[in-house]
């Protein structure tokens, strides 16, 4: 960084700077009107992230109601969790299925839908717009709603299903079903990684194309040399958002369990367990470590997603370094 | 394939998706038009006639709290929400993508780094926070944070775009005497309008749909949002009140679906180019 600080002797700018080195005085003109445009943020960072990030870690440690102080407690909350709380493992066993299953299967989709928008020519426009909307309304409760009256006995679903000879009854109320429910309805969205990965495709250079097809590469080779690593980045950045994103899903999970996890559990994703936990229950520190707990496994799923990334996702002006 | 097919083939496709996709939006319209006997004894879409009544029930509003209280309600939040996005995320964004300071790049890796945090983190203190100030039960916890830039993805689209901005422009604002503050003002935010416009929309639809949030601050019926409103309906399964529910439903998401139409580029655009330059 090309600041000076206030006990050194001004320096000339990083070589890569065209501007001439400017005296101290200069520097501190321009130093202070960026504090000023950041000082939203910085409050922000502090006094919402930061702060708040501590005060969770030490309550998770505590005993605490929100009306009496909280009380210290040391591992019993994270000791309770783990080894005596058979609802907290429902919770993540839940919350793990969904993510494996929805999110491999939507970003199929996506790719699947943005190869076929690409394909499309005239029209393209208009599907993409149109693929995308769901990407707006799924998070919202009415959707929600409309996805149980789907699912639920007499639902379109069931009926079509049922009349193909497959009687599932309502899958909202089976504990096996249900989680199912909340998959699809994730699944529908494929409209915004598809955005993202057409954008991704259009980028690729027809002359790729052209010379694995001079080379004599059928379609399904150039897919797999020229379209795959060259998209391998937008995959990434796809899957970690989605990951990320699919571990927090709670209105569709509310709306679909009635709001309490059921039946049987089998809906009870984690954030609706640490909402149960922490804002019906009353027992904050209990939720702090749940948070907590999501945090460090979301870190450490991202962190193994970007080890692995090296050895399958491609850079291309990377090349040759 | 012969020529014919390989032509017909992927619109085909496409417009046999399309079908699938929209039939649950299909589904939501009629249904809040149907006459109750109808919902579950038939599959087909047209009803009988329309039940224009279920509109008339949805409209007398939860709790006594009429509809057009709730949307105006949901209109106040999201309306805050996107002037504080908007204001303070092009601030923040004109100092990471302009200006020199020192630990800029600690920040902002500080920035980028939150975009992952799971928000249920936060939420506690937050909420403890409020408590204190004594604002839960107000719009407050619900409008303010969007005053201090905490919505890092915001902050980065912008700084992704003014990043692509020509500097020529500003500098020559600078060489005729404009300071920071000017230069942002006149030449660099006017510039950024469609990062900015893309802030707005998707700040009023995630605003509008969220939920979690709502619930956790809001407490007297009549400062409910309409989202918050739909929650009633949850607890209930009997398909006797699915035409007000989903009349109120189509009303909570008429907003979402109008600015879907008017917006639809600056919405796609936008999640592409934040996509790609992450």
């Amino acid at each position: 960084m090309s600041t000076v600080s206030t006990t050194a002797p001004a320096r000339p700018d990083r070589p890569t700077d065209p501007r001439p080195p400017a005296g101290r005085r200069r520097r501190r003109e321009q130093q202070w009107p960026a504090y000023v445009f950041l000082t939203p943020w910085m409050i922000g960072a502090a006094v919402l992230t930061l702060v708040p990030m501590a005060v969770s870690l030490w309550l998770s440690f505590t005993d605490y109601n929100l009306l009496d102080p909280p009380r210290w407690v040391g591992l019993r909350n994270y000791k309770e969790m783990l080894t005596e709380d058979p609802r907290y493992w429902r919770s993540v066993g839940t919350t793990l299925l969904y993510v494996v299953v929805a999110v491999p299967l939507k970003l199929g989709l996506a790719l699947g839908a943005a190869m076929l928008l690409k394909s499309l020519g005239r029209g393209r426009a208009f599907y993409r717009s149109a693929f995308y909307a769901p990407s707006l309304l799924g998070a919202s409760m009415s959707i929600a709603l409309v996805w149980r009256a789907l699912f639920n006995d007499g639902g379109t679903v069931t009926e079509v299903l049922g009349s193909l000879g497959i009687h599932t009854g309502s899958w909202v109320g089976d504990p096996d079903l249900a989680v199912y429910v909340v998959v699809l309805l994730t699944v529908w969205q494929f409209g915004a990684p598809m955005v993202i990965f057409l954008a991704g495709l259009q980028q690729i250079s027809p002359e790729l194309y052209e010379a694995a097809a001079l080379d004599g590469a059928g379609r399904w080779r150039q897919f797999v040399s020229v379209t795959v690593p060259m998209l391998s980045p937008v995959v990434f950045f796809n899957l970690v958002l989605e990951m990320i994103q699919s571990f927090q899903v709670f209105t569709p999970a509310f709306a679909v369990s009635g709001g309490e996890g059921g039946p049987a559990d089998s809906t009870l994703f984690y954030t609706l367990y640490l909402y149960e936990r922490g804002f019906t229950a009353s027992h904050m520190g209990y939720a702090a470590a749940m948070a907590w707990l999501l945090l460090i496994a979301i870190g450490v799923i991202t962190l193994i997603l970007f080890r692995t990334s090296r050895s399958w996702v491609f850079y291309a002006d990377e090349e040759g370094r | 394939m012969n020529p014919t097919t390989r032509r017909w083939l992927p619109h085909t496709v496409a417009l046999a998706g399309l079908l699938v996709l929209l039939y649950p939006l299909a589904w939501l319209l009629a249904t809040s038009l149907k006459p109750a006997d109808e919902v579950v004894t038939s599959l087909d879409l047209w009803p009988s006639h329309l039940e224009w009544s279920n509109y008339t029930t949805a409209l007398d509003g939860v709790s006594g709290v009429p509809v057009s209280r709730l949307l105006w309600n949901s209109l106040l939040i999201a309306g805050g929400a996107v002037v504080g996005n908007v204001l303070s995320c092009s601030l923040a964004a004109y100092a990471f993508a302009r200006l020199r300071f020192r630990m800029r790049k600690a920040m902002f890796a500080f920035m980028v780094a939150t975009l992952m945090l799971p928000h249920h983190v936060v939420l506690i203190p937050q909420y403890i926070i409020f408590n204190r100030l004594g604002m839960v039960d107000t719009y407050w916890p619900l409008i303010l944070p969007k005053f201090l830039a905490t919505e890092a993805f915001f902050v980065f689209l912008v700084v992704q775009f003014m990043r692509g901005l020509p500097r020529e422009l500003e500098e020559s604002a600078r060489i005729d005497g404009c300071g920071a503050f000017r230069t942002y003002w006149s030449v660099t935010l006017p510039l950024s309008r469609p990062s900015l416009i893309t802030t707005a929309i998707f700040t009023f639809i995630w605003t509008w749909n969220d939920f979690f949030t709502q619930m956790i601050y809001l407490f007297a019926p009549e400062k409910f949002t309409i989202t918050l409103a739909l929650r009633s309906f949850v607890d209930q399964s009997s398909t006797s009140a699915y035409g007000p529910m989903f009349a109120m439903s189509v009303l909570s998401v008429l907003p979402i679906v109008l600015f879907f139409f008017v917006f639809q580029r600056y919405l796609v655009q936008g999640m592409a180019t934040s996509g790609l330059k992450g």
